[in-house]
């Protein structure tokens, strides 16, 4: 019998304990936002059993910490641990800026022993995969991703860390993550379809970070005639000045929209590379592409700079008067030729 | 007497710690813990202005938008220019989309599960309730979290994406609508609404925003319909259960008031207490953490002179990450209750009167948000110009003083900036669980649910569903808290 109930998922179904430290919480609230008509059986019914979450559990103090004790002691099979946020390992690695409540113990301890003995572990948000938002401003290593910190393989549980299950730990980069990519992740978990060659060098899982930002991006006919946008709101492509890493930023952001039909690019700003290690810290202001003698430094990827210079010369010089116009415009002022009208 | 100490308190936003000695099977003191710092304050010293709108969000992801307009309102007293109209509209639009979307995660997710526990099994009622509002399992969260996350495509329309917009602008929106997208924002509004007067109200929205005393509620609850739909059986365990009698904090309320109709505010700021609605005098506001693993706690501070600096040493008094904010050294409660108070509004204003600030009379000031503020938002959306600007452009250099305050779901939240040649070189939030969940001062005096928790009932590993009761009430959100 492969139905499930409102009751929860079946036996051989994969455990999951979700913990959250050094983050906003905002991974789970976007997991609410799934496009679902019931997020809940679709969990169950994909084979996942939420042992114990923070915000979505009955279990609360005590009840909850042997939860977390069952796990260790293998009382309970600890199939997928979860951690939303960074690992607080300091202040001086005391693991102090986290204790975990009622349980006196940094947080940092309790997820590095629950990873030992976990058959997967995966980084809910770029938190608690390369360390994040919150370790600007801390000394070096004192807020970390769980096998990464920024670009650095190592992190609270070193680079040769693998779970159980023989997989490192899986980054589901993005700040916050889209629903579904964590939907997916722990779906084909359960389907035994996600092994190492389903995660790019960042261990992310490819489904969604093969892709860039860029593709499907709805300003891409500006992109094309690199007619760009000079002040927040306008229409035009964000690239060249506006400070969008689309065109680097690994991820489907275009492609599978956000809270119905939403993303970074329809909502007026750029894109700054939430999956990627370190977006969390860049070197230029948010709003403003660095430039080297008028070239944008950040170019798309794959592309020779040359190319890109020759070829970026000859759009602006075809670039559509409509084009030219709404990139700087917050509106549409001139709308595509319609053959049935005169033209304009 | 003897000690529990509480957590992790789940369902709630973030960590938190709750250190009970109880006496007599009672409450005797209690301490509050916000157990993570992460210090997003200090991230954004030395940044661009405008990274505060990539940086501010992040303090919370599920007060994020309420972070993004208090961070673009300071910032746009510093550059001393207003929003336009559409801007105005904008941000309303996206903030309350926001706080009714926290009151419902609030009310199914964090609040209705304690009831459904076993410790009230024997109790006639527990198995429908049970049934209904059991965490995960129960029928309303298979109906509650589709119908937010569809209310929350407002979200994606109108910010790109929740949380984490920078749609939010000092000067507006970078999101200009079109005329041809109003009837998308309604049908998503109508959605909503429908889906509130079937499920949780049983009845019109304005039908309920009219109530305007406790009798008036009472008689409106025994309704056939109200009575059988989610709120109404909420009053009927709030009481059976007196939950009006439990949880009652200073009975001094902040809000700042919100929602900007042609500059003025829905609902106005001020402080409410005895009765009096007070003006709002901000420049009373420090915040003191002589109780927090914070340095340079010397003396209470006001935010624009705040420093977030953290000490693990700092001494034997500290037992918390948080700060205690006060007003002219007196603690405050903030939240829906504050803000329909201080708005005036007469059920509030009645319940008050009769039983204070207590677990059933918060939940209630939520329920009332919701009845009266998604009608204005369908008036919002058809007061949007498409024709007109949305945003006001920046002046190139900025410098100087910025207060952003806003009221987010869970009450005010304030943000003070300054900014030197255009980057920040102070930046201070005070959020409103920083008001609700404050530890004591130097002086020695509890935060508002410190002194809601004294004389509860408490037992075992997490205090017991009373305490669960008083401290879900206010709806804490600890990410907002430490920050």
């Amino acid at each position: 019998m492969s139905a499930t109930t409102r009751e929860g998922a079946p036996e051989d179904a994969l455990n999951v304990l979700w913990l959250q430290s050094g983050g906003c919480g905002g991974c789970s609230m976007s997991l609410l936002c799934a496009d679902s008509s019931d997020l809940f059986a679709d969990l169950a019914d994909a084979g996942i059993r939420l042992l114990w979450h923070p915000a979505f559990s009955e279990q609360s103090g005590r009840q909850a910490h042997e939860v977390l004790l069952a796990c260790l002691d293998g009382e309970l099979r600890l199939d997928v641990l979860c951690l939303e946020g960074a690992v607080m390992c300091g202040p001086e690695g005391t693991g102090l800026f986290h204790v975990l409540a009622g349980t006196g113990r940094p947080m940092m301890a309790w997820v590095r022993e629950l990873a030992a003995v976990a058959r997967h572990t995966v980084a809910v948000g770029s938190c608690a995969a390369f360390g994040g938002v919150p370790a600007v401003g801390h000394q070096p290593g004192d807020v970390t991703g769980l096998q990464f910190e920024g670009d650095l393989a190592g992190g609270l549980l070193g680079p040769d860390y693998a779970a159980r299950g023989g997989l490192p730990v899986i980054n589901i980069a993005g700040c916050p993550t889209h629903p579904d990519w964590i939907l997916e992740t722990l779906a084909n978990l359960a389907l035994g379809e996600l092994d190492a060659r389903a995660l790019d060098a960042f261990q992310r899982p490819r489904f969604y970070a093969d892709h860039l930002v860029h593709h499907g991006c709805a300003r891409n006919e500006y992109y094309e005639f690199k007619a760009s946008a000079e002040q927040p709101g306008d229409l035009g492509c964000l690239m060249e000045h506006l400070g969008c890493k689309g065109t680097q930023a690994h991820a489907d952001c275009n492609l599978r929209a956000w809270n119905g039909e939403g993303s970074c690019l329809r909502g007026g700003y750029p894109c700054v590379g939430c999956t990627e290690p370190g977006f969390e810290q860049p070197s230029h202001a948010v709003w403003q592409t660095p430039k080297v003698g008028g070239i944008p430094v950040g170019l798309p990827t794959d592309m020779p700079k040359a190319w890109f210079v020759a070829l970026a010369a000859l759009s602006k010089s075809a670039t559509p008067r409509r084009l030219k116009e709404n990139a700087v415009s917050d509106r549409r002022r001139l709308i595509p030729h319609v053959s049935k009208t005169e033209p304009s | 007497m003897s000690r529990i100490v509480a957590g992790p308190f789940n369902r709630v936003e973030g960590d938190l710690e709750i250190t009970l000695d109880v006496e007599a099977g009672r409450v005797r003191r209690a301490y509050v813990n916000s157990p993570l710092f992460r210090g997003l304050e200090r991230a954004m010293l030395g940044r661009p202005a405008l990274d505060a709108l990539f940086y501010a969000p992040r303090v919370c992801g599920i007060c994020s938008v309420s972070q993004s307009v208090a961070a673009a309102a300071a910032l746009a007293e510093v550059a001393a220019i207003r929003q336009p109209r559409n801007g105005e509209l904008a941000r309303n639009l996206l903030l309350a989309t926001e706080n009714l979307a926290d009151h419902l995660t609030h009310f199914y997710l964090f609040f209705m599960p304690d009831f459904a526990r076993d410790a009230y099994a024997a109790h006639s009622w527990s198995r429908g309730i049970r049934e209904r509002f059991q965490a995960i399992h129960g029928t309303a969260t298979a109906d509650a979290v589709p119908a937010r996350a569809r209310f929350l495509h407002l979200m994606g329309h109108l910010g790109g994406k929740w949380p984490h917009t920078m749609s939010l602008q000092p000067g507006g929106t970078a999101r200009a609508i079109e005329g041809g997208e109003k009837a998308r924002l309604l049908k998503v509004i109508r959605e909503f609404r429908r889906w509130l007067e079937r499920h949780f109200f049983g009845d019109a929205l304005e039908a309920f925003a009219d109530l305007g005393s406790q009798s008036q509620l009472e008689r409106w609850a025994t309704r056939a319909a109200p009575s059988r739909a989610d709120f109404g059986r909420f009053l009927g365990l709030a009481e059976a259960l007196d939950l009006a009698s439990l949880g009652r904090g200073p009975d001094r309320f902040l809000s700042y008031g919100t929602h900007w109709e042609a500059g003025r505010p829905l609902f106005p700021p001020g402080v409410w207490s005895e009765g009096t609605v007070h003006p709002l005098r901000l420049d009373r506001v420090t915040e003191d953490g002589a109780r927090a693993w914070l340095a340079g706690g010397q003396r209470p501070l006001p935010p624009h002179e705040g420093v977030t600096e953290p000490d693990i040493h700092a001494g034997p008094d500290a037992y918390t990450w948080c700060k205690a904010p006060r007003l002219d050294g007196m603690t405050l409660e903030t939240g829906a209750l504050a803000r329909q108070l201080v708005s005036g509004h007469p059920l509030m204003a009645d319940l008050v009167c009769q039983s204070g600030s207590n677990v059933r009379n918060r939940v209630v000031a939520r329920a009332l948000e919701l009845a009266r503020v998604l009608p204005r938002m369908e008036a919002w959306v058809k007061a949007i110009d498409p024709a007109a600007p949305f945003r006001t452009p920046l002046p190139a250099a900025l410098n100087g003083q910025g207060v952003g305050r806003v009221e987010a779901a869970r009450g005010s939240l304030g943000h003070w900036v300054s900014v030197e040649n255009g980057q920040i070189r102070r930046y201070q939030i005070v959020a409103p669980t920083t008001w609700n969940f404050s530890p004591r001062d130097r002086d020695g005096v509890p935060g508002p649910l410190e002194q809601a928790l004294v004389g509860i009932p408490a037992d075992g590993g997490d205090g017991g569903v009373a305490v669960q009761h008083v401290v879900r009430s206010f709806d804490p959100c600890m990410s907002c808290t430490v920050h």
